[in-house]
């Protein structure tokens, strides 16, 4: 997606980029970058939760006005991890030790 | 419930855990991701108000598009209650896609228009495939997604990948 992204901003239109893989969408280069912290799947906000989600949205179009440089990336304030789930950015594509 | 490390970075890097599962499973040669040190920009030549907004996923229709890996589009007016998801390499033990708002949110874009914060939802949202070849999307995927851009006369797009 971020190649699509590179390749509409080189064609005239401006885009903006949601997104949890900081990692790949940085190291690609894109225009405007908004990045929750969060597993990937939601990358606009948690599920059934519509405020998040809608801040998260606007966190878009404030940047979309408002960057001057590419590569312009924001974190928005959300935090992913609950008192029950503090497993996640462990658990992705986990290697397994093998037990003797 | 503390589990953010001020002697690590915390943002996960999903280059390296993907590069090093694969190496634990006996693939060499990892995948080359797409690498710039520059990045073009166009700023907006209108105000956001005026402008026509869509959406690109990385979602499928069905599971048939899922597998078919071809670019799709569908009116912004007819929200789907559900994409299909399940091919694409989200965190499947961590959270879930029941929600087209968190991934999706053209509910949410329809109300910023009918408020004025934008112009209007394009009257078409664009799915791509994912896929390991980078020539594939910057040949066709990524020309074609213009081409619907320049077809329904968008000027701002919103890109969602899961």
């Amino acid at each position: 997606m971020s190649l699509v992204s590179r390749h509409l901003e080189s064609n005239g239109i401006p885009t903006v980029v949601f997104g949890s893989a900081r990692d790949i969408v940085e190291q690609c280069g894109v225009a405007r970058f908004v990045f929750s912290d969060f597993p990937l799947g939601n990358p606009t906000g948690k599920p059934w939760d519509t405020e998040m989600q809608k801040t998260i949205l606007e966190i878009g179009f404030d940047l979309l006005e408002n960057a001057r440089y590419p590569r312009t990336t924001v974190q928005t304030p959300f935090v992913w991890e609950t008192a029950d789930d503090v497993s996640w950015r462990r658990s992705y594509m986990e290697i397994k030790k093998q037990s003797d | 419930m503390t589990q953010f490390s001020p002697t690590h970075r915390n943002a996960v890097s999903y280059i390296d855990k993907s590069r090093e599962f694969y190496l634990n499973k006996g693939f060499g040669n990892p995948y080359r991701w797409a690498t710039h040190t520059e990045a073009p920009i166009t700023h907006l030549k209108k105000p956001l108000a005026d402008c026509t907004v869509t959406i690109v996923t990385t979602s499928a229709p069905n599971e048939e598009g899922g597998s078919n890996r071809k670019i799709w589009s569908a009116p912004s007016d007819a929200i789907p209650e559900e994409l299909f998801t399940h091919h694409l390499s989200w965190h499947k033990t961590a959270t879930h896609t029941d929600d087209l708002g968190s991934f999706l949110p053209l509910a949410h874009l329809q109300s910023a228009a009918e408020n004025g914060r934008i112009g209007a939802v394009g009257r078409n949202f664009y799915g791509i495939p994912t896929t390991f070849s980078q020539r594939q999307t910057k040949t066709k995927d990524a020309p074609a997604v213009l081409d619907q851009v320049h077809r329904d006369q968008v000027d701002v797009a919103i890109l969602i990948p899961l």
